[in-house]
């Protein structure tokens, strides 16, 4: 036992040296196909020329970056054992909101940003309250909520997109801070925030807890309610960050935007290695399979793969990915 | 008949990466006998078992039945050599009928469809055969899980078994319940049926068992008659030395009265409860399964919503609506069933040994893992757990290991009051040894234990007194002095 007499400084860059080496350990499939992934574009005939070019990556780090916010709240959900479908319509609900914040009402583009996260939020609190309070199934109630985003979307903008012509309203989605996108600088942001909340806090242990064994968190002593309250307000959230940074890149706001963006949220989750059985899973994960899907769809549309073999592809890589962690995790447990 | 042989498992081996599970093994069954599997957790048992039941194949060794030499290559190859498995934890489908249930995937059909009404009256004749007292037509779930037990014999032995394994049965049903599948097995080795049966209780030995083969470390150890062995050879045959005391218990002089409660009812089975618990003494709460005990524990603890009555601290009225509540006050739980009210199987020792205290080294964002990994260690230790590392996974320990990481977990809230419901339930004879132990350096310290057993010898050797629950209600007090098996089974089933 000689780790007891380590220094204390020593002590935590071990932790440091740990976790990463845990972190590569535990993704070191989905790494490698990452890697395979971004040598064959980098060097194939067809996409040498376009793939490493700043303004591609920068381009590909951008779409990533939307799927990646609602995948950081999607990661937290699934530990927890449940599922938020509603995502994708809290995008067009807030994208839109936001939209007419500022050209139909002629208001400030700070109102119109706050306004569309708080119409996310609520949409959150909503799904959290109705999940935390009864026994209805996650998946239900926010197959639900999704319905009514969606409709809501629809009346509120007639159908048609609502069009704004502002020049700053690009900055969220399509400016740069320094020589940076805006919605990477944000993805920093949230995926620290995300990160400190799952690892560095109480209620980031909870939420492992209630994922992991609901009736031993109460017996616990855990707030089960609190919990799911928060994961879910949180999800909400960052999907209407989500909605208002893809309206502000589409110079509009759209009712179709975000369609199926759930989806690919919960692809980045599941092929980062988090368990659809909750109480597990690591945000770590959650990045690299977002970054896979990212790569991919960008990877498939310079090799000119026709745009409906694109999900036939997306689902093969979905399937491999996950199925080559279940063999991991099989013969670990061995 | 008393000699002859039904089943012969010679020299088994059977290796997984890295661990020699089995070591030549041996294993006889006579036709008609009770023949008993003891070792602790980790001995071996289960493993020998999958390979009798064909889960598993052995690496070398050979199997005789009837005298024939068999091949057991898969789970059906077993059924068809008569021998059936009743698993520890249950396996009946509980949405359908007990009689769907016994007949499931072969079920008497017209044609293409099942013939129910054949079906409920062959079960049925097989339930009343036993004297089983089931409807046939009942929906599983609704059924007590002894009831659910005396399914999966009847469905065992509607294959015509011969060879017929029992995992625990007793663990989870109460003393009068195991009086009837005690009878229940005595008219099936009548007939030549040859039962292994794998207990931890070594109270049930003389009782049922005819033979005992004793496992330890996957090695064989021997094979005693129960007539004319002891209970500490048995054990000392199992943990390899000789265990000094089983129960450590030194009685003290009681303190002040720290928790007392009056009328506690939780509007189900709970009725009018009123007791009291002093400084630095164990209190057992004995009774059958069912008679409220776990219940009444769940009031107390905050965990019923709809409980009523009046609980005092230390002679303060205080109002316990949560967990939260209840562990401000000192009060910590240790619930019966680890694996569904404890355990968070995926995660760590440490993160299992720590999630009562976070508040201790989660400040904010800030996370003093030193401290982390010195709370768990000191736990670790306190509890003697054997686990390789804090970081291993805890669903990877044993069940005793796993039991005293749960203790340790509640140790750390530094409760005046623990409850230990069922503390060495399924914990094997050394694991249950060390908790005795436990329990008494910390009745020495001042702090109070009440302890849900249902096991009496154990609950009568730690108590200082014990309150008999019957029906929701406490039917009596009993003090050490005066208590007794008899005694308390009075107060319980009368």
């Amino acid at each position: 036992m000689a780790e007891i007499t380590i220094s204390k400084a020593q002590n935590s860059s071990n932790r440091f040296v740990k976790s990463f080496k845990g972190f590569i350990r535990d993704n070191l499939g989905i790494i490698i196909a990452f890697l395979i992934l971004v040598t064959f574009l980098t060097l194939s005939p067809v996409t040498r020329n376009t793939f490493p070019t700043q303004k591609n990556v920068f381009n590909v780090l951008r779409q990533i970056s939307t799927n990646l916010y609602l995948a950081c709240g999607m990661t937290m959900v699934i530990i927890l054992g449940g599922i938020d479908l509603s995502v994708g319509s809290i995008i067009a609900l807030t994208g839109c909101v936001g939209a007419a914040i500022v050209s139909r009402h002629g208001l400030p583009i700070a109102v119109a940003i706050l306004g569309g996260l708080l119409v996310g939020l609520l949409f959150g609190i909503f799904n959290g309250f109705v999940i935390s309070k009864t026994t209805i199934p996650p998946f239900i109630v926010t197959l639900a909520t999704m319905n009514i985003a969606k409709g809501l979307a629809y009346v509120y903008t007639g159908g048609a997109p609502v069009r704004v012509v502002t020049k700053e309203w690009q900055f969220l989605g399509a400016g740069y801070i320094g020589p940076f996108p805006t919605p990477v600088i944000i993805l920093i942001g949230v995926l620290i925030l995300t990160g400190i909340i799952m690892n560095k806090t109480q209620i980031g242990r909870h939420i492992y807890a209630v994922g992991g064994n609901a009736q031993a968190a109460q017996f616990s002593g855990i707030n089960v309610q609190k919990v799911k309250f928060f994961v879910h307000a949180y999800s909400g959230l960052l999907a209407g960050l989500a909605g208002m940074v893809l309206a502000s890149r589409m110079y509009s706001g759209q009712p179709t935007a975000g369609d199926g963006a759930e989806m690919d949220a919960i692809a980045a989750v599941v092929v980062g290695g988090t368990s659809m059985a909750g109480g597990s899973g690591k945000i770590g994960g959650t990045i690299i399979g977002g970054l896979i899907i990212g790569v991919l769809n960008n990877g498939l549309n310079l090799l000119n793969v026709n745009s409906f073999w694109q999900y036939v592809v997306k689902g093969v890589v979905i399937l491999l990915a996950v199925y080559i962690d279940f063999l991991r995790n099989t013969k670990s447990k061995r | 008949m008393e000699n002859n042989v039904l089943l012969q498992m010679k020299d088994i081996h059977k290796t997984f990466p890295g661990v020699y599970a089995l070591r030549d093994i041996n294993l006889e069954v006579r036709a008609g006998e009770v023949h008993a599997l003891l070792g602790e957790n980790g001995a071996g048992k289960s493993t020998l078992i999958k390979v009798l039941g064909g889960i598993y194949q052995a690496d070398q060794g050979e199997i005789f039945i009837d005298g024939n030499k068999v091949e057991i290559s898969d789970v059906r190859d077993a059924q068809q050599q008569g021998i059936s498995i009743i698993h520890q934890e249950l396996v009946l489908v509980p949405y359908m009928t007990v009689a769907e249930n016994i007949y499931l995937g072969r079920e008497p059909k017209n044609g293409l469809f099942v013939n129910h009404r054949k079906m409920e009256e062959k079960a049925q004749n097989l339930l009343d055969a036993y004297q089983m007292n089931i409807d046939a037509t009942t929906v599983v779930a609704n059924l007590t899980t002894a009831q659910q037990q005396m399914v999966e014999i009847v469905k065992a032995i509607s294959f015509d078994s011969k060879i017929l394994v029992m995992d625990e049965p007793t663990s989870s049903i109460s003393d009068k319940e195991v009086e009837f599948l005690f009878n229940t097995m005595r008219i099936l080795t009548k007939k030549g049926v040859g039962i292994i049966y794998i207990s931890h209780k070594m109270s049930e030995l003389d009782q049922i068992c005819d033979r005992v083969t004793v496992l330890r470390d996957g090695k064989y150890v021997g094979t005693e008659v129960v007539k004319e062995t002891t209970k500490e050879k048995l054990i000392s045959m199992m943990v390899g030395r000789e265990l000094q005391k089983y129960y450590t218990r030194n009685f003290q002089e009681a303190g002040e009265v720290v928790l007392k409660c009056e009328n506690i009812s939780d509007g189900k089975l709970v009725k009018d409860a009123c007791f009291e618990i002093r400084k630095g003494e164990i209190v057992g709460f004995s009774g059958l399964v069912g008679s409220g005990r776990s219940e009444l524990m769940k009031c107390i603890f905050g965990l019923n919503k709809n409980s009523s009555g009046d609980i005092f601290i230390d002679g303060k009225k205080v109002r316990i609506k949560s967990p939260i509540d209840a562990i401000k006050y000192g009060i910590a739980l240790v619930p019966e069933d680890r694996k569904k009210e404890g355990l968070y199987k995926v995660q760590s020792v440490k993160y299992n040994s720590t999630i009562e205290v976070l508040d201790e080294f989660i400040k904010g964002i800030i996370v003093n893992y030193s401290k982390e990994e010195a709370i768990t260690q000191t736990y670790i230790d306190m509890m003697s757990t054997k686990t390789p590392s804090q970081d291993q996974v805890i669903g990877n320990l044993s069940g005793g290991n796993q039991q005293k990481v749960m203790i340790g977990r509640w140790l750390a809230t530094s409760p005046k009051i623990l409850i230990l419901d069922e503390p060495t339930r399924g914990v094997d004879v050394g694991a249950k040894s060390e908790i005795y132990a436990r329990m008494n350096e910390l009745v020495k310290k001042g702090v109070s234990i009440i302890m849900i057993s249902s096991e009496l010898p154990e609950i009568i050797n730690m108590s200082d007194r014990i309150y008999v629950m019957n029906s929701g209600r406490i039917a009596g007090c009993l003090q050490r002095d005066g208590i007794s098996q008899e005694h308390i089974m009075q107060l319980a089933a009368s």
